[in-house]
């Protein structure tokens, strides 16, 4: 494999790794608070639907943002209600929105838009563009290293920043700020905080209003920036991968995020190799190279992780008198 | 308990209650409870469990609010409505299963809820300090950056205190603060106390164990069945009155009965320990024995580890060293099934807590009446159940056991709480079994069933039954038992013969202070 081609793999893993890793940070918060959210990728397809849209629509960019945030946001208001205020099974409410948002975005947009459930290409303005960091055009010229600035650090949409400077600041928000004690604590022990004099369901629903805006902000990524429109299913079930990264981050921001980039690794690669033949096997087939990193998800989490203990009160709707 | 309230506003008590009530449900877990607690004196409040002791606190602490009531905080009223208002008026509470995050740090615990701004940062920093001062003040060592699952029990206690007293608590509630602590934990933490009356602060102690009481207290009040029973100057009163009052002086139900003809050794207990769910040891190096028609009853003030030794030898705990044997055969029922090999070896079990261990109250009354011997040929075809043998044997025992409304087809959550414990009797006694082992039978009880539930177990004796009966009402054990052993602190403390002892030396012993061949602490 040559330089470029490397080069060019590591471009791809950011801009696959950055809605997983938007998604995980998303799940992150509400999980942490107690609350488990299977429902991330449910969100995202609501927002990436929205986003295109209303993009579309308008031609204008940050309204088609806003839509997929509104949108993204509602729905995580949905299932906070049925997680939290109403007590309801957790699982089952994620599970219920994954299914409804499948549903849902295709029938729309076949009834608005005619074309199959997919919404019209987004017309100038519509869409994020790559930015070009400062000097990316003369650093490119070193050998060797100036790629690596120019073509992988450079040229991606505000998303792609914007998810990994989430990272620091989760980490920052978890372990040094009012909120994030009480968001931790309330995942672990929610009886403690209230004892504490604090309201358990608020903090828990702050933190569902965190993990609406980053799954807002996932899914708008997939259909205004990295695509140019809204495709059937087309979160293909990163939600559920984003959820599988938490859990092999054991919930931890920085972990979470190299995880998310194995994981958007592994995408790239599979997109690389996809008709490549392979020393001694020949070619492989498309379909095989696809699921990999679908069969690795498997194997990591079956194998390698140990022990991932979650929060403690993870899934449990809070009840005050006996 | 009628006292003249704090009405001089000079100094008025830390706490006054005025006709507290709560309900659970069909509870009635407080009953007009009246309350003064004096500034500046360690004050307990003892009763058996169940005696309304913790809820009542938690209404103090704002965890639940009153049905009706006042409750004044240094002579005047407030309503408590969360535990941020509790404490805001300077009421801290350390309660029995710790209100601690345990992935986090001591200092991080310490500020939870009283964090400032923003970042925490400048908050742990005063934490810090502040735990420094307050450790040299009242001798409270814990490190401030340990992680609290890695501390020990004691030293998780202390974060509990500490924590209320960087809030700034000035009245501090103790929920059965020792019933997790080693013998010298328990120490350390009274000289804490001791320390914090000192300083002017009132302490307030809920506990069932009597010898805590008069090692610290100033004044003393006793719950019983959710009612202040009465308050007393700890001066003034013995472990023997106060036992008494938390046990309650009921009518001897007589039970007529001829003396026992105690036939070979049907169950032996030989150095059993037994720990809870929070391993610790709960039944310590326990033996005894119960003889073929025979009731030994098992007398003690709850939470002694009565509960722990039914059901190990029930087969659903597990021993941690011990064995148990019956008819003179060891037996192992030890694992998941342990229950049902108790079964087949021909020992019954009413357990102690009907609805949560004896029956499945969403059932109707004939699945109940079969639960457990589901497998039997009796009730089953292979894999099938023979329902039509099952609903006849449950005619015919509820029929027996006078169980009313006589409908086996009745959901069991429907039947009184005496009914439902005779559909447990009548499935566990109609078994014939060799051994019986019995709970708290008639706890919850109306009075009628009471005398009939004692029958039945006078009869089981009478043919020839080995039964080991456990129960925290003493009348009941002194009518049934042919032999009574006490049990205190996970050990059996004395042995007494229920025609000469007297209640006042089985209470006695039940506190744990006048003992009989057994060990004092």
């Amino acid at each position: 494999m040559d330089w470029p081609t490397i080069i060019s793999i590591l471009a791809a893993t950011l801009r696959f790794a950055t809605p997983l890793l938007l998604a995980c940070l998303a799940g992150l918060y509400s999980e942490r608070a107690g609350v488990f959210d299977i429902g991330l990728e449910g969100k995202m397809l609501f927002a990436a639907f929205f986003a295109a849209a209303v993009a579309a629509v308008t031609g204008n960019m940050w309204l088609g943002l806003l839509a997929g945030l509104g949108a993204s946001l509602s729905t995580a208001m949905v299932q906070g209600v049925a997680a939290i205020t109403l007590k309801g099974n957790q699982i089952i409410a994620g599970v219920a929105i994954n299914m409804l948002a499948v549903g849902l975005t295709t029938f729309l947009g076949q009834s608005w838009f005619r074309q199959g459930g997919r919404t019209p290409p987004l017309p100038q303005g519509g869409r994020f563009l790559p930015i070009q960091l400062p000097f990316a055009a003369e650093i490119g010229q070193i050998p060797y290293i100036g790629p690596l600035y120019a073509n992988v650090l450079s040229g991606h949409s505000i998303f792609v920043y914007l998810a990994f400077l989430a990272v620091p600041i989760t980490a920052y928000v978890l372990y040094r700020t009012r909120f994030g004690l009480r968001l931790r604590a309330v995942g672990e022990n929610p009886k403690a905080v209230d004892t504490a004099g604090i309201a358990v369901n608020l903090m828990r629903y702050k933190a569902v209003v965190v993990t609406g805006l980053l799954c807002g902000l996932a899914g708008a990524y997939f259909s205004i920036a990295q695509g140019s429109g809204f495709g059937n299913n087309m979160t293909a079930g990163k939600g559920y991968i984003a959820l599988a990264a938490l859990i092999f981050a054991k919930w931890k921001p920085y972990p979470a995020m190299f995880a998310c980039l194995l994981f958007g690794f592994l995408d790239a690669l599979q997109i690389r190799l996809q008709g490549v033949a392979m020393p001694v096997i020949g070619q492989v087939p498309v379909q095989a190279i696809q699921a990999l990193p679908y069969v690795l998800t498997v194997i990591l989490l079956a194998g390698f992780i140990g022990k991932a203990v979650g929060p403690k009160a993870g899934g449990v709707p809070y009840t005050k008198e006996r | 308990m009628q006292r003249p309230s704090g009405a001089a506003a000079a100094n008025p008590p830390a706490i006054e209650l005025k006709g507290i009530n709560k309900h659970f449900g069909p509870v009635h877990a407080n009953r007009d409870i009246d309350l003064v607690v004096e500034r500046g004196t360690v004050h307990g409040i003892v009763g058996e469990n169940g005696a309304g002791k913790s809820t009542l606190m938690s209404i103090l602490y704002g965890f639940y609010t009153a049905d009706s009531g006042d409750i004044l905080v240094n002579g005047l009223v407030q309503k408590i409505t969360d535990s941020r208002h509790a404490l805001g008026l300077g009421i801290g509470m350390v309660h029995q299963h710790f209100m601690l995050v345990d992935n986090f740090t001591v200092l991080e615990n310490v500020i939870l809820g009283a964090e400032g701004r923003f970042r925490i940062a400048p908050a742990l920093h005063k934490a810090r300090a502040a735990l420094k001062a307050l450790a040299a003040e009242y001798k409270l060592d814990v490190d401030p950056d340990a992680i609290i699952e890695e501390i020990s029990v004691g030293q998780q206690q202390r974060v509990e205190i500490l924590k209320a007293l960087y809030r700034g608590a000035d009245i501090l509630i103790l929920d059965e603060p020792t019933g997790v602590l080693t013998p010298e934990e328990a120490d350390d933490l009274f000289r804490v106390l001791r320390t914090l009356r000192e300083q002017g602060k009132t302490v307030i102690l809920i506990t069932h164990k009597l010898r805590e009481i008069m090692a610290i207290t100033d004044n003393v009040s006793v719950m019983r069945q959710g009612a202040m029973v009465r308050t007393l100057k700890t001066a003034d009163t013995s472990p023997g009155e106060l036992a008494e009052l938390m046990v309650g002086r009921r009518v001897l139900l007589q039970v007529e009965k001829q003396p026992s003809l105690p036939g070979k050794p049907m169950l032996e207990v030989k150095k059993l320990t037994v720990n809870d769910d929070r391993k610790v040891a709960r039944v310590k190096d326990i033996s005894l024995t119960v003889r073929a028609g025979e009731i030994v009853g098992i007398a003690g003030v709850a939470g002694n580890g009565q509960s722990e030794l039914l059901e190990c030898i029930a087969g659903m705990r597990d021993p941690v060293s011990g064995e148990i044997r019956l008819a003179g055969d060891k037996i192992s029922l030890r694992g998941d099934d342990g229950g049902r090999k108790a079964r087949l070896a021909g020992l019954a079990h009413v357990p102690e807590d009907r609805q949560r261990m004896g029956l499945v109250t969403s059932f109707e009354a004939w699945e109940n009446s079969i639960l457990g011997y589901e497998y039997t040929e009796q009730f089953g075809r292979g894999p099938f159940l023979d329902i039509k043998a099952a609903r006849a044997h449950a005619e015919e025992r509820i029929k027996t056991f006078d169980v009313r409304p006589p409908n086996p087809r009745l959901k069991t959550a429907n039947f009184s709480g005496g009914n439902q414990q005779k559909i447990v009797l009548a499935r566990e006694l109609g078994q014939d079994p060799d051994v019986l082992i019995v709970g708290q039978p008639t706890r919850g009880v109306d009075i009628g069933a009471i005398e009939f539930i004692h029958k039945q177990i006078i009869a089981m004796r009478d043919a020839g039954k080995a039964i080991l009966l456990v129960s925290v009402e003493l009348d009941e054990i002194r009518s049934l038992s042919d032999r009574i052993l006490v049990m205190f602190d996970g050990r059996i403390v004395g042995e007494a013969d229920p025609a000469k002892a007297t209640e006042n030396e089985l209470g006695l012993m039940m506190a744990g202070i006048a003992a009989t061949g057994g060990e004092t602490r």
